[in-house]
């Protein structure tokens, strides 16, 4: 094991600069591609200020707001997803799983239900109704599956998350049915992870949630590969594993919600991006949390890019694109693997 | 026990037909359905609208609650339901292209081409789990059908927003037996009846599965084939009931473990016990979804999840032993 550790280092280290490479690579084909199109060297003088005031207006105001956006979420998706899995042990474990998705589907219902105008300073009010429903949603599970003598177990985090997300999807569903049929398709669309319409203030409403978030949990590193011993082993070589448990289940919950909240729910990325991450680093928290926020980055953006070039004039969610290729690669891997 | 249940259920299906939009004495409702007078208007009401609705209602109840009730039987996992299998997935798949390349399709075509979806959405998670090395483990089903699941509702999601029909999409998905009518229900009923009745011999190989595999094995039963008719039957309960009146969450999940709390780990007294449940609970569900907001009907899914969410949490937070 200890022979390993150096070369499994290296290792680490190699693919997350590859994973970095083809993420500034799919940023930048992002960037080109759209409606308007726009050559690397167009995007390159623009962004160090040389471009053409179309050009600026194209690339500053509607494309990299929404393409910051993706990174941020798509990276707040996999380290989430790689964390959640080391807490409840369960390589299955996605944050749609905690019902954090069907409460910000459920806070965003209340919000266009009880609103009725769609445009103007709504910029931050749906993802802020997002936010309150997946954190209300993660505060009800969490209460229910508190439990006195052993703290928060992981089975029956999982157990009562299911039936909270099962109890939010019927009231969303109620919801939604009342609703017409315009304003139905707009929601629809934002719940399968349409980033259409997202503007700097979105950016910046993220971007220090994710960093703090992404960098606690990666600090944690070490904590997190002891629970995947069991929480007996855990504990006697020192881990504190219930406080921790709950410190760290705060933050999966805090950086899902607000990568919720700003990209919709978009589902698999939280529980592919992990297994790739594993398969490529290994099973060691240190290197696997970088590199899976990296793959959920390169994923997210690339599938934004394709719903929204490929479809024309309609563009197809992110989530749905998402889903779409995710899911065949899984279940390959489901077919090779023992 | 069984003759409380079978109570419940006549009393709750006399219920859920003298109560609705239009008030009947309960005089009526009974020479309605033993003297039936085709010239009055509330014998008509009750043979047209109510008996089409609540025989419905009964007997995909208890189709959904046998169908989990097996489902959790061959898994040995109590959490299993049929939503794992793909089938409500690949419905509503099927639905979404319907409705996206066939607009105006009668409810009857409609129930035909959802109930192809779900076996369809089945015989993938099927041929996929075959084709791994080992087999068709629980394990490897159960993911194999939560992925799929996953993919096809997604991509339902898809095909609804680019067509612009994800209301209809979710009416559709919510549930409800407004639409079924007698000829509906003399399509349904024989294959729902029968099926019903084919699970009985197949009990008491579930109850030995339930216990372990080995166990079983060493009892000389054919997992592979015990495997096969069990989840045939399960597909063809729940596939045609999904058809007739969309998703209808938590009462394959909930009712056997009710029906486990009254009556035992027995299969053989589980099944029969699960189907007059199930009857009861979709009979006073779909009357709910009628009474409470009259002349609109709220959808039955959303009703059953009212009930079955609470019922879930309590037995999450009851459930000491490791799963």
């Amino acid at each position: 094991m200890n022979t390993n550790t150096p070369s499994r280092g290296k290792r680490s280290i190699a693919v997350s600069v590859a994973l970095l490479c083809i993420a500034c690579a799919v940023i930048v084909i992002s960037l080109n591609s759209g409606t308007i199109r726009l050559s690397p060297i167009a995007v390159l003088h623009t962004l160090i200020g040389y471009g053409t005031p179309d050009d600026q207006i194209v690339l500053f105001d509607y494309r990299l707001p929404r393409i910051l956006v993706t990174v941020l979420a798509g990276a707040g998706l996999g380290v989430a997803g790689a964390a959640l899995q080391g807490i409840t042990r369960n390589p299955l474990a996605d944050p749609g799983i905690l019902g954090l998705h069907a409460g910000a589907a459920f806070g965003l219902m209340v919000f266009v239900s009880f609103s009725h105008s769609m445009n103007g300073s709504v910029a931050l009010l749906i993802p802020l109704f997002a936010f309150a429903g997946s954190v209300a949603a993660a505060l009800i599970i969490m209460l229910l599956s508190y439990d006195r003598h052993n703290g928060v177990s992981p089975i029956k985090l999982i157990l009562v998350g299911i039936a909270v997300a099962a109890g939010f999807h019927a009231l969303t569903l109620y919801l939604s049915l009342r609703l017409d049929e315009d304003t139905y398709s707009f929601a629809a669309r934002w719940l399968a992870g349409s980033v259409w319409g997202r503007d700097w203030v979105h950016v910046q409403a993220l971007l220090p949630w994710v960093v703090l978030c992404i960098s606690y949990i990666w600090s944690r590193s070490k904590t997190l590969d002891a629970f995947n011993l069991g929480d007996a082993a855990a504990t006697s070589i020192g881990t504190p594993v219930r406080s921790q448990r709950v410190i760290l289940l705060l933050c999966t919950v805090a950086l899902s919600a607000v990568s919720v909240s700003m990209a919709g729910g978009i589902g698999f990325i939280g529980l592919a991006a992990p297994h790739l991450a594993r398969r490529l680093v290994g099973p060691m928290h240190r290197h696997l949390i970088p590199a899976a926020g990296l793959i959920g980055m390169v994923i997210l953006v690339a599938a934004d890019t394709v719903g929204r070039t490929i479809f024309q004039p309609n563009s197809i969610p992110a989530g749905v694109v998402v889903a779409a290729i995710g899911a065949p690669y899984f279940l390959y891997l489901l077919v090779r693997t023992k | 026990m069984f003759l409380a249940a079978i109570a419940a259920l006549l009393l709750s299906m006399f219920i859920a037909i003298s109560l609705g939009a239009k008030g009947l004495t309960l005089e009526t409702v009974w020479t309605a359905i033993f003297q039936y007078n085709p010239a009055l208007t509330p014998h008509q009401i009750i043979h047209e609208l109510r008996l089409p609705r609540v025989i419905a209602a009964a007997v995909i109840g208890a189709a959904f609650a046998v169908a989990g009730a097996l489902m959790q039987g061959i898994t040995r996992n109590p959490l299993a339901d049929t939503g794992i299998l793909g089938i409500n997935a690949g419905a509503t798949f099927v639905v979404a292209l319907s409705f996206a390349f066939w607009p105006g399709l009668p409810y009857g075509w409609i129930m035909f081409l959802s109930f192809v979806g779900a076996v369809l959405g089945t015989l993938l998670i099927f041929l996929l789990g075959m084709a791994a090395p080992g087999g068709l483990t629980s394990i490897r089903l159960t993911v194999a059908g939560a992925v799929i699941a996953a993919m096809l509702s997604s991509l339902s999601t898809g095909v609804a927003i680019y067509f612009d029909l994800s209301q209809d999409l979710a009416f559709w998905y919510a549930g409800g037996f407004g639409g079924i009518e007698w000829r509906h229900l003399k399509l349904i009923l024989p294959v729902l009846l029968v099926t019903l009745v084919l699970t009985l011999p197949m009990a008491r190989r579930i109850s030995l599965m339930s216990l372990g595999e080995e166990v079983a094995i060493n009892l000389g039963i054919n997992l592979r084939w015990t495997r096969l008719f069990a989840l045939t039957a399960v597909v063809v309960l729940a596939g045609v009931s999904v058809s007739a009146v969309g998703s209808i969450g938590f009462v394959g999940l909930v009712i056997p473990h009710i029906s486990r709390k009254l009556v035992g780990v027995d299969y053989r007294l589980i099944i029969p016990m699960s189907s007059l449940l199930g009857a009861v609970l979709l009979v006073l569900a779909d009357l709910g979804s009628r009474i409470v907001n009259p002349p609109q009907e709220l959808a039955v899914g959303i009703m059953v999840a009212f009930v079955g969410v609470p019922f879930f949490l309590y037995l999450a937070r009851k459930e000491r032993r490791a799963l």
